[in-house]
């Protein structure tokens, strides 16, 4: 049965071939389904090489396949080949069985995406190199599945390419996990210059024979421990992590949650071995990068409001309690909760992913609030996954992280470095059942939804309209202004010119009066002039009446120019009213609980725009079957998933005993007397409640302001990562141009310059033409012409 | 005819002549074409180049597999009075640099057509195979020269007469090094053969490596460097190692596409091949002396090139940096003096050839269609030619050096010999491989992410003939990356036996007699002090245990 083995890889690796060429016709859901289809069968194939693994002899639980040799120069000789013992096949049903329950999920998730056949050819591909790097029977092999993955951590975190954060963050994930590749490729050279292979087997064998000095050990322990860092997100390599969110929800969970991120942790409990014979400290490093990690990332988690950043730093934090495990030496504990934090973390992001799928794309905490209203199934599960990994038994994560505290308790009988990393790894367990609390309360708590509150931006925008309406009617005024002004001038030139007519025709009359009587009644001109007086007589209330009209305009043109000047004076005030009103405008809080009330926008809902009535119209919705079915599979796993390893007695130890002839006794014996390991125990359940509690007390009852708690200055890691990128950004990017501009004048310039200086020297080169160089070309191919003649010739002599 | 009376004249089929003789006929054939006919032009020199890779293909299929020596061997007196013959062998060294040459020029011919005065172009081009076939199988030192130095013509006019902006410019520049650096290199092969006369007594100076593998021991340790020096000159100007790179980003950038295919993928191979074949074999004392300035030089190349190449604006000159990166990394595995690195290093120019030429191939396409290489003004052309997004993505995968693809079963080797042979170089040169994948899939972000506006939304894709020339690359570097075996195996035997010539001939433990970094590797395949090495580590490994333990 263990002959199925090359199956395990083949099987999801097919698939990728399948889809690569047909994916695209076969389009939705079909390539889904094959791609399940083929990851499915791995599990299968993986049941079957597990159930012939327990057939055998414990000790004979080593079994290796070999395909063909790979690589071969002089004494170098690697194979791609299978190592089949209870650690790769412990691995290989986790993945197989997380991969197919994802590829599943992901029909649901991907469903309507223009390049939904392409994420199954990756994520088929991704599975299949999670299998290779997994049953490697060498260090290559494994850095091939390694490196494959990582190329389709960036093919799948950049899936939605257009977005340039995306984008980014792919690369930022290849480049950092190249720098830890760094130290895996120095490691393999080191291991292979000392003991002349990298084959696993003979790996340990010269480990356990001792042919492995100390030395060489501890310095290939430390590189390899740094190509770890990167791939399972430890300092100072985590920083890709949280980045990589960007990709798609069902990426987030199998890569860079469940399996992708656990196989740093994976190379050094294959190399134990090796790790056994370095040095002590360089062991205990291990443990403290874990459990620093672990801390760091958990304080950065407690002020996140993206709900899969939470979750990213979440896992950056987990993965540093398998860091801690592997440096006391507890490889069991190790592998027990990395199996156990696969169950539970995959379900928690694919719960998000539900989340997100449900709420239109919000991905903000601060927007959600009473999901478990809308859907009962995500909500019912992540529940579980929230009591999994805060620790609460009898859920599965308590189970395997009290394993890791107790072996960090217990390190070499009793040593202050274990207790200190108990202690670390204890606040690390408080501070993340707090978070925890937070997210589940802050997403699924409470009695009201906040997606349907108006944003800041949303009233903001209401305040911006009301500053610019009054601004518009202020300019109004100022043209009404202008308007009577000139209305004015011309009404105070009409009345003018209405006042010298009326003394015109003043003068006309007394003119015409004078006339008349110095003129002769008899005369015959007499009744002509009559006639004119009449005329000027009539001429004057005229004149009169048309200046009465001129001033009466000038007037209304005055009222005019002073009603404009208030309304423009008053407009300008309501402007700067609404102006400093918009200071004071209610925002959405910053810090939020389930209380948190709406803000208060009865007085201008009218006003809001229209995303505001569109969200009202929104609701939120349980994800289809095949999203659901998953969550529920998982949340079974997580509940459920601490009965591999139960503590109470040896017998119930399945892992420890199936694993261990993988371990080689390396396994740190826990030597701690059984009461305190109840006692350390109830410390960790006791935490784990109070944690939690408080966490409660404040999002849940309101009973302190997040404020005070939510400091920016928590957050250590972001810290780090931006330092970091404004390091890249800055002198990091200024040097590369140093260099390049050192290139195109110095070096290019020196180059030149000699030869310009051998120029002038020769002086009959002077003037170096591409007409000179042409006919020394020509020179030469008509020379080259000339032997090539003569030897045709003399084959036909 | 000429091929017809070789052939005959040889008992068996003799194909090594052939590879020369079927392009410089087809250039022949095409001077005798008329000037405005293009389309016979491309059929005629697609199918000259087309028979040369098929005349190579029958090389390595009918290639003995574990034979260390030269086969194929063809001898013609060229000159008798100088001593100068045509000869012409393959062993595993130059076997897949025929075939590449075979592979890549029918490719470049197919893949993209002149845009004017196809004629010259093509006689050009097939000069140019002619000229490249000869160079990788002469046994001749005078004739390795004679071909060495013919190729540089057709290139000079190929970038002065089909390149891009600055052609002229840049044509001569890659003209002046190269040449310069190779009269040099005439002096002292001129030099050997005579002086090499005198020690064995022969009428005529001697070109023939084979004899002159013989007889390089017994020159003064003067002369060995002196001649050494000026074969190296030569050979780094053209790989190129630092600082004398700084042609090949512009005679890369101004090239025609077929013209940045052939140099990348074969002209450079001339001078890493040149440092194998004339470099170590004659010389191994002497190129032993002097490996950490070779050593140096290259990891400059590999960590200078790749910071370099990170910066530049252009696509197409980002890939000219990327092979100095990429050939530094080859000279790092022959220096290294062991089997791993000279076998990663031989196979490591076989990657880059297909790797790099595919990249130009490509970058060549995004010109035709965009005018412009300019990375600031492309963006988000996946979303419009998604093909030739996915066909970059394997592509520039390779060249990062992704396992399971051709570039790293290379790569690695070459750094697991370097390791071995010279550790501090090493643990700086994998830090190339960090800056590799920060160029490529920065400037792939750049250009293929994002939005995509204006002429970079309606770009069109890879056409189907396009798409069916650059496929045998991508299965090539697909296959090669997983199954490299049927390529190393040919490889090995004949630089084992280069390894085994250099322990033994070169006296390599006495020219560095208390050098603490004495290449295992060497000792290894010597036979002598595995034993004792390892005897001496085991001793200290338990010392230390027994420190640890108390």
């Amino acid at each position: 049965m263990l002959e199925a083995a090359w199956l395990i890889p083949t099987l999801p690796l097919a698939g990728f071939l399948f889809l690569v060429f047909f994916g695209r016709r076969l389009g939705e859901p079909l390539a889904g389904w094959i791609a399940t289809a083929a990851v499915g069968g791995s599990f299968l194939a993986t049941l079957v090489v597990f159930v012939g693994l327990i057939g055998k002899d414990p000790t004979e639980r080593f079994y290796i396949q070999k395909a063909f040799t790979w690589l071969q120069a002089g004494s170098f000789s690697v194979d791609i080949g299978f190592l089949v013992d209870p650690l790769s096949i412990t691995m290989c049903l986790f993945v197989t069985g997380i991969g197919t329950l994802i590829h599943l999920y992901s029909i649901g998730y991907m469903h309507g995406d223009k390049n939904f056949s392409k994420f199954f050819v990756y994520l088929n591909l991704f599975v299949a190199s999670m299998l290779f790097l997994v049953l490697g029977d060498n260090l290559l092999l494994t850095f091939l599945g390694w490196e494959g993955v990582g190329a389709c951590s960036y093919l799948l975190i950049s899936f939605w390419f257009t977005d340039p954060a995306n984008a980014s963050a792919g690369k930022k994930a290849f480049v950092t996990n190249r720098v830890g590749d760094f130290g895996f490729m120095l490691g393999t050279f080191l291991v292979f210059s000392s003991i002349g292979s990298i084959r696993y087997a003979d790996i340990i064998t010269s480990s356990e024979s001792g042919a492995i000095a100390t030395k060489t050990a501890t310095v290939a322990v430390a590189l390899f421990m740094l190509g770890a860092a990167g791939k399972s997100a430890q300092i100072p390599l985590f920083v890709w992590l949280p980045d990589a969110m960007a990709g798609p929800t069902p990426v987030s969970a199998l890569i860079h949650a469940a399996t992708m991120v656990t196989s740093g942790v994976y190379l050094l409990t294959r190399l134990n071995p090796l790790l056994e014979v370095s040095s002590s400290n360089m062991r205990l490093t291990i443990a403290f990068i874990g459990a620093i990690t672990g801390l760091v990332a958990a304080l950065a988690a407690v002020v996140q409001t993206d709900i899969k950043k939470v979750l990213a730093y979440s896992t950056v934090s987990q993965l540093g309690y398998l860091f801690l495990a592997v440096g006391v030496g507890a490889y069991v504990a190790a592998i027990f909760h990395m199996v156990t934090h696969a169950f539970f973390k995959a379900l928690m992001f694919l719960g998000s992913g539900s989340v997100i799928h449900g709420m239109a794309d919000e991905q903000d905490m601060r927007r959600y609030g009473a999901l478990r209203k809308f859907m009962p199934i995500t909500a019912g599960t992540f529940i579980i996954g929230w009591l999994a990994i805060a620790g609460v038994p009898p859920f599965a994560g308590f189970w395997s992280k009290d394993e890791i505290l107790l072996s960090a308790w217990s390190y070499n009988d009793g040593a202050l470095a274990g207790k200190l990393l108990w202690l670390i790894g204890l606040i690390t367990a408080i501070l993340t059942a707090f978070y925890m609390t937070r997210q589940v309360i802050l997403t699924f708590g409470g009695d009201r939804t906040r997606y349907y509150d108006a944003t800041t931006e949303e009233i903001q925008s209401v305040y911006d309209g009301r500053v610019e309406s009054a601004l518009a009617r202020v300019t109004l005024a100022e043209t009404a202004q202008e308007e009577a002004t000139a209305a004015i001038a011309k009404a105070e030139a009409e009345v003018e010119k209405r006042t010298e007519a009326v003394s015109a025709a003043a003068t006309k009359l007394s003119e015409a009066t004078l006339t008349l009587k110095a003129a002769d009644p008899e005369d015959e001109g007499y009744a002509k002039l009559e006639k004119a007086l009449v005329k000027a007589e009539k001429g004057g209330p005229k004149a009169e009446t048309s200046l009465a009209k001129a001033q009466t305009s000038l007037a209304d043109a005055k009222q005019a120019l002073i009603d404009a000047e208030n309304d423009r004076s008053a407009n300008a005030v309501a402007a700067s009213d609404a102006r400093s009103d918009r200071m004071n405008a209610p925002k959405a809080p910053e810090y939020v609980t389930a209380l948190t009330a709406a803000p208060d926008v009865a007085a201008f809902e009218d006003e809001l725009p229209d995303s505001y009535r569109e969200r009202a119209e929104y609701h939120p919705h349980e994800s289809p079957w095949t999203m659901t079915l998953p969550l529920i599979v998982l949340a079974g796993l997580a509940a459920t998933g601490g009965l591999l390893n139960l503590p109470f007695t040896p017998d119930l130890k399945f892992l420890e005993k199936w694993l261990s002839p993988a371990l080689y006794g390396n396994e740190a014996h826990v030597g701690t007397q059984t009461s305190i390991k109840y006692v350390l125990a109830g410390i960790a359940i006791v935490a784990a409640f109070s944690a939690i509690m408080a966490a409660v007390a404040v999002y849940l009852r309101g009973q302190r302001d997040p404020e005070t708690i939510e400091k920016p200055s928590l957050a250590l890691a972001v810290k780090y990562d931006e330092a970091l990128a404004k390091f890249m950004g800055g002198p990091g990017k200024e040097m590369f141009d140093g260099l390049t501009v050192v290139d195109s004048s110095g070096v290019d310039g020196g180059v030149n310059g000699i030869a310009r200086l051998v120029t002038s020297v020769g002086g009959s080169m002077r003037s170096l033409q591409s007409g000179l160089v042409r006919s020394y070309a020509l020179g030469i191919s008509l020379g080259a012409s000339a032997i090539v003649l003569w030897f045709l010739a003399r084959i036909f002599s | 005819m000429t091929a017809l009376v070789l052939a005959a004249e040889s008992a068996s089929f003799a194909p090594l002549p052939l590879l020369v003789i079927v392009p410089f006929i087809t250039a022949g054939l095409l001077l005798l074409l008329p000037a405005n006919r293009s389309d016979y032009h491309k059929i005629v020199a697609l199918a000259g180049s087309v028979i040369t890779g098929a005349v190579a293909a029958y090389v390595l299929k009918t290639f003995t597999v574990g034979e260390s020596g030269f086969q194929f061997v063809v001898s013609r007196s060229m000159i008798s009075d100088l001593g100068i013959n045509w000869t012409f062998g393959v062993d595993g060294i130059s076997l897949f640099l025929i075939v590449l040459t075979g592979l890549l020029f029918p490719i470049a011919i197919g893949a993209i057509d002149p845009h004017h005065d196809s004629k010259p172009y093509y006689v050009w081009l097939m000069l140019l195979m002619a000229g490249s076939m000869g160079a990788f199988m002469s046994l001749d030192l005078m004739l390795f020269f004679f071909f060495f130095e013919v190729v540089l013509v057709p290139m000079y006019f190929l970038i002065g007469g089909w390149g891009h902006g600055n052609r002229v410019y840049a044509a001569l520049k890659f003209f002046i090094f190269t040449m310069a650096a190779s009269a040099l290199m005439l002096v002292g092969i001129t030099a050997l053969a005579w002086l090499s006369r005198d020690i064995i007594g022969s009428p005529t100076p001697v070109f023939d490596i084979r004899d002159l593998g013989t007889v390089t021991p017994s020159l003064t340790l003067f002369e060995q460097r002196l001649i050494f020096i000026t074969f190296a000159l030569a050979f780094a100007v053209k790989v190129p190692l630092f600082p004398i790179h700084t042609w090949l980003p512009d005679a890369h950038t101004e090239a025609p596409t077929a013209g940045s295919v052939i140099l990348a993928g074969v002209l450079l191979k001339l001078g890493t091949y040149g440092f194998i074949r004339f470099g170590l074999f004659l010389f191994p004392g002497v190129a032993y002396e002097f490996r950490y300035v070779f050593l140096t030089l290259a990891v400059i190349g590999i960590v200078y090139g790749a910071a370099v190449a990170t910066m530049q604006s252009d696509l197409k000159r980002l890939v000219a940096y990327s092979s100095v990166a990429h050939m530094g990394f080859i000279v790092l595995g022959i220096f290294a003096f062991n089997s791993q690195g000279l076998s990663g290093s031989v196979l490591q120019m076989v990657n880059h050839g297909i790797s790099t030429g595919a990249l130009f191939m490509l970058v060549g396409w995004v010109y035709e269609r965009r005018h412009t290489r300019e990375i600031s003004e492309l963006t988000g052309l996946q979303s419009a030619a998604p093909i030739m997004a996915a066909v970059f993505t394997l592509v520039m995968l390779s060249s990062v050096g992704l396992p399971g693809l051709n570039g790293f079963a290379g790569e690695f080797l070459i750094l697991l010999g370097g390791f071995s042979g010279a550790r501090w170089w090493t643990v700086v040169a994998v830090t190339g491989v960090i800056l590799a994948a920060l160029y490529l899939l920065w400037a792939y972000q750049r250009v293929f992410h994002g939005k995509a506006e204006g002429e970079n939304s309606t770009m069109s894709d890879l056409t189907w003939s396009e798409r069916l020339w650059i496929m045998p690359l991508l299965g090539l570097i697909v296959f090669l990356g997983v199954y490299p075996k049927p390529v190393l195996e040919r490889i090995e035997p004949s630089v084992d036996a280069l390894i085994t010539r250099m322990a033994l001939v070169g006296d390599l433990v006495e020219a560095e007699p208390d050098a603490p970094a004495n290449p295992a590797g060497v000792a290894e395949l010597i036979g002598v002090a595995e034993s004792s090495e390892e005897g001496e580590h085991g001793g200290t490994d338990t010392q230390d245990h027994t420190e640890e333990e108390g």
